[in-house]
Formats: structure tokens, sequence, C-alpha cells
């Protein structure tokens, strides 16, 4: 039997990590991007558009990632397209992200008064000319940290890939844990790699609200 | 190529649903539960001017805190399931479930709190000791039900969120809700269905849970 040293279980969860912050990175920037065009869509005065996007964030923030995730591995499939764990993981993650996102920038948006929307209109801005010029710009400095609070819940998220077999930092764990027999070692290794990686957003989230509130004042 | 859904074979094992959706609302019962006393003894420990004066014990608290917020649900469960038998302490799959989900919203719901608890007005607390109330009576009579109350919105998302999570614990054969879905995909071969069924049962049951949910607070923690 091979023996493995500390370094060794480290350094195979360390190249692990790498998946689990391309998967959040993508699932973040996919996720921000659907997020602002629902936004936008909530926004606009389109018929039902409202009860769609609120539809939306509701089955996704009502219903557990996992099923999402198993829903996203299997339904792809149904298409007739072969499935990867990377692109359902990509996929739901994405569309989760969305709905949390849009979520809170609503409520960022609806924090800016009325009269700036009506300033801007009176100023014979369209509706795209209002949100561009006048209510994102002031909106996007609220909005900076829950959004940047809510990466540390993607990267948390991101661990739940390893159940439909995605290779990232909590199945690289299993995996080594199965093939050590170290199982405490192990997960507290990858405990300790998540904090690393999710400490220092929670502190960056945590100052810019500090700031923000502090501006305010 | 769409192949036609077939609900009917996921169906006829509604048995196997039903033991599951109960094991959900139990654990996320017992979770709630004694998670929010744990998260209530946390917020009070890291209270100032109100908990226990000891730093010590406030950075542990702090480290418990941070330590379970950074990390995610899943890593927690396998920790206490696979990782304790190492220390030679066998706990079973629910037992194991139970205690992830009580770590983890305490960690959360002690942060509510004390959010709760730093908008509390001090002339409120001045006046508890001028009374001479104890610190504890202070907590309890006079900080705690008003810091509820302001939170209770919060706290109910997060109790819904730890609901869901516990769709986790069917990986180490708990046999909530998503591990009968799991079954009842293997005993079909109708995996896309159950899962869709399954969704749909957690959806009714986080819609349902913040209906009661916020009327338990509208009952009991409002104009008291």
């Amino acid at each position: 039997m091979v023996d493995f040293s500390l370094w060794d279980i480290l350094r195979n969860l360390l190249m692990a990590a790498r998946w689990t912050v391309s998967l959040s990175l993508i699932a973040f920037i996919g996720g921000g991007l659907v997020g602002l065009l629902l936004l936008v869509l909530r926004l606009s005065k389109l018929r039902g558009a409202q009860r769609v996007v609120s539809v939306y964030v509701q089955v996704f923030q009502g219903t557990p990632l996992l099923m999402q995730l198993f829903l996203a591995y299997f339904g792809i499939a149904l298409f007739g397209i072969k499935t990867s764990p990377w692109t359902a993981a990509a996929l739901a993650l994405t569309l989760y992200t969305s709905a949390y996102l849009t979520e809170i920038w609503r409520g960022c948006v609806a924090s800016i008064p009325k009269g700036q929307w009506e300033a801007a209109q009176s100023l014979a801005l369209n509706f795209g000319e209002q949100l561009r010029h006048v209510v994102l710009p002031q909106a996007l400095r609220i909005a900076v940290p829950p959004t940047v609070g809510f990466l540390v819940q993607v990267i948390k998220g991101t661990a739940l890939a390893s159940v439909i077999g995605f290779v990232e930092l909590t199945k690289a764990g299993s995996m080594i844990s199965n093939a050590t027999y170290k199982p405490f070692l192990v997960y507290a290794c990858v405990a300790l790699l998540y904090f690393v990686l999710c400490f220092p957003v929670s502190l960056v989230a945590q100052s810019l609200e500090r700031k923000l509130h502090g501006n305010r004042r | 190529m769409l192949i036609a859904l077939d609900f009917s074979a996921v169906l006829s094992s509604w048995p196997l649903l039903v033991r599951g959706v109960l094991w959900t609302i139990g654990l996320t019962l017992v979770g709630t539960v004694l998670g929010l006393l744990l998260g209530t003894a946390c917020a009070w420990a890291r209270a100032r001017n109100l908990g226990p004066r000891s730093a010590t014990l406030r950075g542990v608290v702090a480290s418990y805190v941070e330590l379970v917020r950074n990390t995610p649900f899943i890593v927690q469960l396998f920790f206490l399931f696979f990782g304790l038998p190492a220390l030679g302490l066998k706990l079973s799959p629910e037992l194991a479930s139970v205690l992830a989900m009580v770590i983890n919203l305490g960690a959360y719901s002690s942060e509510i709190i004390r959010a709760g608890i730093e908008a509390t007005p001090r002339g409120q607390i001045e006046a508890a000791h001028s009374l001479a109330l104890t610190p504890g009576q202070t907590f309890r009579r006079v900080v705690l039900p008003p810091a509820l109350m302001k939170v209770w919105p919060a706290m109910v998302s997060q109790i819904i969120i730890v609901m869901l999570g516990s769709a986790v614990c069917g990986q180490i054969s708990t046999p909530e809700l998503s591990y009968a879905a799991n079954l009842i995909s293997s005993n079909t071969f109708r995996a896309f269905e159950a899962f869709i069924l399954a969704t749909v049962v957690y959806l009714a049951l986080s819609i349902l849970t913040r209906r009661l949910l916020m009327w338990v607070g509208a009952r009991f923690l409002v104009g008291r």
C-alpha cells in the first residue's frame, strides 16, 4: 500500500480546488448575466414579465440546489444531448445564481427613490436610458456588498456538483479519503480549503457594507 | 429527440415519497428547534453588555460561526459522518444529519439574532438594569423578544434554506425526500420524473413552511 503524506493529500486537494474556483466563476458570471437580463425584464412594463420572473425566482429559491443539479443532469439527456457533469453543473448553478442575484438586485433598485425615475422621465429619457443613466448607477453602489456576499454562497454551492460526479474539491476529498483511509484528516483539509476560499470574500463583503453604511450616515 | 414523460411508475411508489416527506419534515423540525436554541445561546454569548464577559468564550463562538458560514453544508455533514468515526465517535446517518443541521442553523441564526439585538435601543437595556434584572433576565425578557420579532422574516428564510439543504442528507442514506427520489429513480429507471416530482414536493413544502412560520411569527411574536 502506498503511504500518503499530508502534503500528497493537500496537493491533490489543491489541484481539485481549481475546478471549484472555475465552476464558481462560470456560475457567478453566467448567473450575473442571466440575472441582469431577468432584472431588466422585471423592471420593464412588459405584460406578464413581472409574474414570470417572480415565479422563476420562487422556483429556484424554493427547491434544493441538489434537485436542480439532478434535473439538469437528467433533463439535458432527455433532449438527446450527451450530458457531462460539467455542463449540467454549469447550467444548474448559473440558473440558481441568476435567480438569487436578480432578487438581490431588484431589492437594490427598489431602494432607489421613485423621484429619480420620475425625474429621468421628465427629462424625456426612455426606459432604457432611465435605467442606464439614472437608476442602475445608483443601484450598483448599493448592490456591490450583497453581491460579493452571495459569491460565498456560490462557492459553497459548487460543492453539491460532487454529487453528480463533477470532480471538484468535495468529490476529490471523498475519493482521497477512500484511498487513504484518513477521512478525518481529509475532510478537515477540505473544510479548511473552502474556508480559505470563502473567508476573504466574506471579509471583503463585510468591509464594503461598512463603508457603504458609513457614507450614508 | 424528446422522450415522453411517464409518471405512473414513479407515482406508484408513493409510500416511499410519503416516508421521505415525513423524514424531511421531522429533520427540519428538530433541526430548527435545536438550531434556534443554539443560535440564541451563541448570540447571547457574543452580545455586548449582555452575555458572559469571557473573551475566550466569545472568540470560540465567533470562530464557530465563521467556520460554519464559510464551508459547505455537505462538507460539514461528511466530516461528521465519515470523519468522526476515526476518533471513535460513530454516528448513525440520521443523527449525523440532525447534528449537521443544528450546527449549521445555529451559526446562521446567531448572526441573524445578533443583528436584531444590535437594533435594540440601549435605553431598553439600561432600563432593565435599573430594575435590577440580571443579564440573563434582561436578555430573555427585554432584548430577545423584540430582536426576534425584527428579524423573523430573515429567520424564516434561513429555516427554509436549512430545510432545502437537508436534501443533501440523503447522500449519507438518511431516508429523507431526496433519498426517496434517488431510490425511486433506480427502481423505476425514471430518473427525470422522480426528481421532478420530488422537486415539486420540495417547492410545496417551502411555500407551506413560509406561510406557517410567518403566521406563527405574527401570532406569537408580534403584539405580546
